[in-house]
């Protein structure tokens, strides 16, 4: 039996989601409300197809002209005008004006055929848009005539041989407005844009996809400098390589508590505990240890300011103004709910590109759940923590707990916890009139740990075990 | 006054394909008929010249322009219908 060939999408994330991309030779729907992204996305699949993998593409518009198009994804480094001089693109706008035109007798769209085929063989193209070829809908009366020639053209494409992407505009109660999914029966991507609780997110569905398993998630994307990535709510693998070296945690103490004198490298680390349980300090204590071993750290702090976190942390002797001086400290501030998820992860992940840190601490984790319902946060940490573990990043969550049953508590730890290499737990109690603090650890994977309650006190010099913890 | 109206016609086809003939023998027969002498009719066969397609906006085969007189109007079809291609062509029937 023949397999299915497929098609680079040449957007980020796409490929995984298909199983390899789009079928080759073949059109695909991409369809959506105004203003989803649709024709960015049909840009990005052409434009990444001759850089990428060398495939030359036509891209025939039926809205923009060739101009506009080229202003338009400027912006997102999309060099058109460089991409037609070197012959690997093609750009014809179809222009209907309905006011000069008549219609009087029998007619077909050889036309756009004559002119696809023409504009397809001068450069070579293995990939073609049509964006929007409903507006020919707009621009004639024959509407029986127009279906079957739609029809046909699509036939026309696949047997050329070019993969097609042909985007539609959302209809109310179908896929696309003239019902263009009944003559592409391959594969079918519909993207949607709303705004939930006044935070906009995109996302992408894969309706259809004939003769492949895909996900059948709806996955966040992301519009960003560099055009449209989707992101999978998991990636499809575990397959990150798994240190065994051993980092400190900034505490002495607390390194001790564990069998191996320390966490692995490129783990991930939670702590949770009620408000004022000492959860920043610890971070904070791993942050520096970190910048001691000259790694770079990034510190996303939900709640303080920078200069807060650097006032306060001066106090118990954790100096991170001169870490910040060195650069080896990033301390990145922001309102969980000034941007919607998809845009906090990708802020992350720029920062990530940009800065390359080894270390990262997101402080607290917890406040992101203010800003999306429990499964899209779920969904987001667990993409967070993947990107994190395949960059090779050591990473660090605080979460705010409360003490008894809330919602909110249960969903991050939930959320985090299963996800998490090591889990520490902060309390606070009064005991004898006075409040003592602990730590225990409640879980560390791959080695052995203690499993007593440690009490500690925070002094100038930061966080100290009250015993001395020595192996 | 009319006897300078010059009109400039070109009919884009295909091939010699039913509707193309059709639409040609149509439009010579109307430009005979009411425009005598003062017309020309070139006739652009884009299979031969797949490039010309773009320039006139041409998507529909056959499509009749109007280059001159200005503006440009279109028509597309077989031309099958004389008082419509007429009216789209906005030229005054002469009466027989």
């Amino acid at each position: 039996m023949e397999t299915l060939l497929k098609t680079p999408t040449g957007i980020g994330g796409l490929d995984e989601i298909t199983n390899g991309g789009f079928p080759k030779g073949r059109p695909v729907l991409i369809c959506g409300s105004a203003g989803c992204g649709k024709t960015l996305f049909a840009a990005q699949f052409l434009v990444k197809g001759i850089t990428d993998y060398n495939e030359p593409g036509v891209f025939m518009s039926f809205e923009e002209t060739a101009k506009d198009l080229t202003q338009n994804f400027e912006s997102l480094g999309f060099d058109f005008e460089k991409l037609k001089a070197e012959k690997k693109l093609q750009i014809d706008h179809v222009h209907i004006e309905r006011s000069e035109i008549e219609e009087t007798g029998e007619y077909d769209l050889e036309g756009i055929f004559i002119r696809l085929n023409y504009a397809i063989d001068s450069i070579g193209a293995k990939r073609v848009v049509l964006d929007t070829i409903e507006s020919l809908f707009s621009g004639m009366q024959n509407m029986a005539l127009l279906r079957s020639e739609i029809r046909r053209l699509f036939t026309w494409l696949k047997e050329k041989g070019v993969t097609t992407v042909i985007t539609g505009e959302r209809g109310e109660n179908s896929l696309t407005r003239q019902g263009l999914e009944e003559y592409v029966s391959d594969c079918v991507i519909l993207l949607d844009f709303r705004v939930i609780e006044q935070i906009a997110t995109r996302r992408l569905r894969i309706v259809k996809f004939r003769g492949s398993t895909h996900g059948t998630n709806e996955y966040p994307f992301l519009i960003g400098e560099n055009g449209i990535s989707v992101l999978p709510v998991t990636s499809l693998m575990l397959d990150y390589k798994s240190p065994t070296e051993i980092i400190s945690t900034g505490l002495p103490g607390l390194d001790n508590l564990f069998s191996t004198g320390g966490i692995y490298r490129a783990s991930s680390t939670l702590i949770t505990g009620n408000a004022g349980t000492s959860k920043t300090i610890l971070a904070s204590h791993f942050a520096m240890s970190s910048c001691k071993r000259n790694e770079p750290t990034l510190f996303f702090s939900f709640e303080e300011s920078p200069e807060q976190l650097v006032r306060n942390m001066a106090t118990i002797g954790i100096d991170f103004e001169q870490a910040i001086k060195s650069k080896l400290l990033h301390i990145q501030a922001s309102r969980p709910s000034l941007q919607g998820l998809e845009l906090h992860l990708m802020v992350l992940n720029k920062l990530l590109d940009e800065l390359k840190p080894r270390t990262v601490i997101i402080d607290p984790i917890s406040s992101l759940i203010t800003i999306g319902n429990t499964n899209e946060v779920r969904a987001m940490l667990v993409r967070l923590m993947d990107t994190l573990k395949k960059k090779q990043i050591n990473a660090l969550f605080t979460s705010l707990t409360y003490d008894g049953q809330s919602e909110y508590n249960n969903s991050t730890v939930d959320a985090v916890s299963s996800l998490a290499d090591t889990w520490i737990d902060l309390k606070n109690e009064a005991r004898n009139n006075e409040r003592a603090r602990s730590l225990l650890i409640v879980k560390s994977r791959g080695m052995g740990h203690s499993n007593n309650q440690h009490d500690f006190l925070i002094t100038g010099k930061g966080f100290q075990f009250t015993s001395s913890n020595k192996k | 006054m009319a006897k300078e109206e010059k009109w400039e016609l070109r009919l884009y086809i295909a091939g010699q394909t039913p509707n193309s003939v059709l639409a040609l023998k149509n439009i010579t027969k109307y430009c005979e008929n009411h425009l005598e002498g003062k017309y020309t009719i070139e006739v652009i066969d884009l299979l031969k010249n797949p490039q010309l397609a773009e320039g006139d906006q041409i998507f529909a085969i056959p499509t009749l322009v109007r280059k001159v007189p200005v503006p440009l109007r279109k028509i597309i079809g077989d031309l099958s219908n004389e008082e419509k291609v007429l009216v789209g062509l906005n030229i005054r029937p002469v009466k027989l």
